[in-house]
């Protein structure tokens, strides 16, 4: 048996890589443990969020699958941070979690040239560090020319609940106990992360009317660039808000060395973003309460998700007792059920420094890494890192270059390029402040940004690029009439102070004048595409900032341009500190610009590496 | 490895000493193999030790070697330094051998480049090495020495630590929208605390003026129409401070005729070429050549006649000065009063008697504070790069609250923080900028 790809995982990155070789057209094997568990999600019930929910349409702008099965099973959806600015709005649904998987099953096993197979990998076939297959637990060899590893959380997982430790993987599923050892003895570091989820409570045994309801936007959204949701926005599935109190956090503190976390069980480091709740009691010890949401996980009578709510924020490595005690203490919750407890895991992951930002390994050659096994946390980074993966090794496959999303262009470039520039100890999460060109990263433009490089890769089809291309012309053409179009000065006295005539650019411009008021004073455009609308108002009002942003960005790009020599040998660049010297080695940026991302990487040393270059190697421009 | 770099630190010239200074990984051997005396490998950091420099069989020189090894030395890596008996032909014979055995002559500056890309002092500091190396009097001095030691880079760096904080919270808010437990960063709080910043930013740039005053001097131009006394006064005024009476080009674009110490801060009279010429016969004030030189100058004495009504020239020039320093010197007071002129900065006097020069030297110290120098904490920006940067600095503070009274969404605002934090950052040489680096480095001297 011989396959051009195998993909080795069916969660979010595996998904997205699998989807995206096979429609490209190469022959693709997806190897999972459980086939039923194909897009499960095993932790949150909800796909977007901060910086996430940007993610979620650059996955779609490139053709992934992410937002348009999030679209088809939304219980609930929300633009974050709608005054905050148009740079961090970001969509959030509460997912379906029985039928989300299910789409995405459905669509792919219906892709002509991808073949599932449920079995469990243990080792890898490497021949002169060429990738040459895999070997599964029974000791069958699948040869292949690119493999792609999304492993997820299942490299030698350890389940914990206090003191209790199962070696399994989430939802009891098989874990691989030898591939991460076989990975090491091929030289890749391997770290231990830990990561944690929290109980599910019968929503038949909770008091709503002590909490606070949480609802849907009254506008309907969508990742998918190319369709509608299928969610009634009037029937949406609500969320609760709840605080804990000094009773929660006395048990907590009680209880503390009971928890995996404090009790020394666990080795890994977990989330700082996504603290458990001890995490939290200790860290911040002097906060009264803290916030925790529950959220609807299927509306599927008869799924074992259907009635049993998330307790968002209360994710915990406490023996099941003292989580009875935990939530009990919660208003709303003092007679709730359990039905089922919350647990922190641990997982091996390899050290990101080892991959090159197209995700191929620089150990081994034709070997990619997707997801968590890089060290991330969170369907949407897998996700993103999914289809980079599938796009790379499809390129590959073609002896084309990589595609290698910059951080002026993509969070999922930025989230690639921290990782394999910066390392990371603790599971990776993508926030919005780690993008700094990010008001130009937005979410209403990721298909401007991306969309064109996932026609080049074939995964974009001619419709889809229709409609891209008749989006850009429209924005062009309403720039231009916005300049040409006045409303004249009796019309504005009634909204502005001072009227004069004025043009419609110059309206929009102008902070005080919302959107409706536009629409009252020329109604003509409220016949303009809502998207194309929403893409020249936000270029026009902010254009002094969003024009600043791409200037900056020059500079990086400019930077970008030094490139590094893959032969330079650091330990002739003179003066150079050495911790930089150290990382430098490890790292081998490509490009300046990268070297001054590495941390314990100085100015003073990015200084001495450019002289070097520009002596040693003549024009490094 | 010709990595070890070596100069001679003092003046040249015959003196009871000299010093060569040599760094880098291999200082110590380097110097060892000349060296007749203790083995200074063997040598403890921070020593003196006595012998002799011996080249080729021939004893060059008595000398003391002080051991001092990295990292707690000057350039953070092995330092020796020679103390030689003066005299120029030793001192140059012996760092000819140096070179001969593997040192490489330092570039101007290299020694304090090294320091700095070694990690051990930030440009700040960097640029205050080489203005304690220019500085010509006490309080310039001073000033060099707190940046030096960190006082002005701490104050940077609080600035910027407060930018970082209110970012920090903007960010929180961005990334964690839902959590209504967290401060909500409106437009309002970020004004507040922007504002305190912007404050403070302008206060240091108010008082880089007193710095720049303190490193560069007072810049004085006497102007006033032919045979009004302005020599004399000049002549006077330098005369009697013993000053040091130039005809060099100074270190502006102008001809600094002399310079003098008033309370330790220095006055250079500028562009006064003209002054002493007597010949000149055209009775006029010259009224372009008088703004080219108000333009240039921080203070501007205008010389005028007692004996004399006020002409047009010199009418057209007091409306220009309005809004320049500057003092009316009213000449000739032994003269039949003519003059009529009312302002607070007014001194009468003549310069035949050298009358009046006292309450004119009064009245500038009174003008530019200088009176109580010495009682300040000398925490200046003191040089053109730092104040353009805090000036850049300054603007985009100043940006963000003005947007954000706008209702610029906060998260926009951002962008202007992060300008100010980067510039901030670029005040202390965190940001990687080659050509900067390059041209300070080469602005200090040789040895250094």
């Amino acid at each position: 048996m011989k396959y051009e790809v195998i993909v080795v995982g069916g969660g979010h990155a595996g998904i997205e890589a699998a989807h995206a070789t096979s429609k490209i057209g190469h022959e693709t094997l997806l190897i999972t443990g459980n086939i039923k568990n194909i897009g499960d999600m095993p932790c949150n019930p909800s796909i977007g969020g901060t910086s996430k929910g940007v993610i979620v349409r650059e996955i779609d702008a490139l053709g992934g699958l992410m937002g348009k099965i999030a679209d088809r099973s939304t219980l609930q959806m929300k633009m974050l941070n709608g005054s905050k600015g148009p740079a961090v709005r970001c969509l959030r649904a509460q997912a379906d979690k029985e039928s989300y998987p299910r789409a995405m099953q459905e669509t792919l096993l219906k892709l002509p040239n991808l073949t599932v197979m449920e079995n469990i990998v243990e080792d890898i076939i490497v021949d002169d560090n060429k990738i040459g297959g895999v070997i599964l637990k029974d000791g069958t060899k699948i040869e292949c020319e690119v493999l792609i590893l999304t492993t997820g959380t299942y490299l030698k997982s350890e389940i914990l609940r206090g003191s209790e430790k199962i070696s399994e993987g989430p939802h009891g599923e098989k874990r691989s106990d030898n591939l991460s050892d076989n990975l090491a003895k091929l030289g890749f570091k391997i770290i231990r992360l830990k990561t944690g989820t929290p109980p599910r409570i019968d929503a038949k045994s909770c008091d709503f009317s002590k909490m606070k309801e949480e609802l849907g936007d009254e506008e309907k959204w969508h990742f998918s660039f190319d369709g509608d949701s299928t969610y009634d926005v009037h029937k949406q599935e609500k969320c609760y808000l709840i605080y804990t109190n000094k009773n929660t956090h006395n048990i907590i503190r009680e209880n503390l060395s009971k928890s995996a976390m404090y009790g020394g069980y666990v080795s890994g480091i977990g989330p700082r973003y996504c603290p458990s709740i001890e995490d939290k009691i200790v860290k911040f010890a002097d906060k009264e309460k803290h916030i925790l949401f529950l959220e609807p996980q299927s509306m599927e009578v008869g799924s074992a998700y259907y009635d049993a709510l998330y307790l968002q924020g209360f994710s915990t490595s406490m023996p099941v007792d003292v989580q009875e005690k935990m939530v009990h203490s919660l208003e709303g919750l003092e007679n709730a059920k359990i039905l089922e407890y919350a647990y922190a895991i641990e997982y091996d992951a390899i050290d990101p420094l080892q991959i090159m930002p197209s995700l191929e390994s620089k150990l081994i050659e034709g070997l990619f890494t997707a997801g968590q096994i890089n060290g991330t946390s969170g369907y949407e980074e897998a996700a993103g890192q999914g289809i980079v993966a599938g796009i790379n090794a499809s390129k590959k496959l073609r002896g084309f270059e990589p595609l290698i999303l910059k951080r002026n262009e993509s969070y999922i470039g930025v989230l690639i390029d921290d990782l394999v520039t910066k390392g990371t100890i603790e599971p990776y999460r993508m926030l919005t402040s780690r993008a700094e060109f990010r008001l130009i990263l937005r979410h209403d433009n990721a298909d401007l940004r991306l969309r064109n490089y996932g026609y080049e890769c074939g995964l974009i089809d001619d419709d889809q690029k229709k409609k891209l291309d008749e989006k850009v012309a429209g924005i062009e053409t309403l720039k231009n009439e916005i300049k040409k179009m006045k409303v004249s000065k009796e019309i504005l006295e009634q909204y502005v102070e001072n009227a004069r005539t004025m043009s419609v650019e110059e309206l929009m411009k102008r902070p005080d004048i919302t959107k409706d008021v536009l629409f009252e004073v020329c109604p003509n455009l409220k016949d303009i595409n809502g998207d194309v609308f929403e893409e020249v108002s936000i270029d026009v009002k902010y254009e002094g900032y969003i024009v600043k942003t791409y200037k900056d960005a020059e500079k990086l790009i400019k930077l970008e341009s030094k490139q590094i020599p893959d032969d330079i040998d650091y330990g002739k660049v003179y003066n150079l500190a050495s911790e930089a010297r150290q990382k430098l080695e490890a790292i081998r940026p490509r490009t300046i610009a990268q070297a001054s991302r590495i941390s314990g990487v100085n100015p003073a040393d990015i200084s001495i590496l450019a002289v070097y270059l520009r002596k040693e190697y003549g024009k490094n421009e | 490895m010709d990595d070890t770099i070596c100069a001679i630190s003092t003046a040249m010239g015959v003196g009871g000493i000299s010093i060569i200074r040599i760094s880098g990984d291999h200082a110590i051997p380097l110097v060892d193999k000349i060296f007749v005396g203790k083995d200074l490998t063997e040598c403890a950091s921070h020593t003196i030790n006595y012998g002799h420099i011996v080249f080729e069989g021939q004893t060059i020189d008595e000398v003391l070697v002080s051991i001092m090894r990295a990292p707690r030395t000057y350039t953070a890596e092995d330092v020796v330094e020679i103390n030689l008996h003066g005299g120029i032909a030793t001192t140059n014979k012996v760092l000819e051998i140096l070179l001969r055995i593997g040192c490489r002559l330092a570039e101007p500056g290299e020694f304090t480049k090294r320091a700095f890309l070694n990690g051990r002092i930030d440009l700040v500091k960097a640029e205050a090495v080489g203005e304690i190396i220019n500085a010509d009097n006490e309080n310039a001095r001073n000033l060099s020495i707190n940046s030096l030691t960190g006082k002005l880079s701490d104050l940077i760096r609080s600035l910027k630590s407060r930018i970082v904080e209110i970012e920090a919270k903007i960010e929180v808010n961005v990334d964690y929208p839902e959590y209504e437990d967290i401060e909500d960063m409106t437009n309002e709080k970020v004004i507040d605390e922007l504002v305190s910043v912007r404050d403070d930013v302008c206060k240091m740039l108010d008082e880089s003026k007193t710095g720049k005053m303190i490193t560069d001097g007072i810049r004085v131009a006497l102007i006033g129409r032919p045979n009004v006394g302005k020599s004399s006064i000049l002549n006077a005024l330098l005369e009697e401070e013993k000053a040091i009476v130039t005809n060099i080009a100074g270190t502006t674009r102008d001809i600094v005729e002399g310079e003098m110490l008033l309370s330790g801060v220095k006055l250079k009279f500028i562009d006064t070429a003209g002054i002493r010429k007597t010949d000149d016969v055209v009775e006029s004030i010259g009224v372009t050549k008088s703004l080219a030189q108000i333009e240039e100058a921080d203070l501007v004495i205008l010389v005028l006649s007692n004996s004399e009504e006020l002409s047009d020239d010199e009418k057209e020039i007091l409306t220009r000065l309005e809004d320049k320093k500057h003092i009316v010197f009213v000449n000739k007071n032994d003269l039949t009063r003519k003059m009529n002129i009312s302002s607070k900065d007014v001194v009468y006097g003549n310069t035949v008697s050298i009358d009046g020069l006292d309450s004119l030297k009064e009245k500038i110290v009174e003008m530019f504070s200088i009176g109580d120098l010495p009682n300040r904490d000398f925490t200046y920006i003191s040089n053109a790069r730092q104040e353009s940067l805090m000036k850049k600095v300054y603007e985009a503070i100043v940006r963000a609250i003005r947007g954000l009274g706008n209702s610029v969404p906060v998260d926009i605002v951002t962008l202007d923080l992060k300008d100010a934090r980067i510039l901030l950052g670029e005040l202390l040489g965190e940001v990687y900028d080659d050509e900067l680096i390059d041209t300070l480095f080469s602005n200090f001297c040789l040895g250094k």
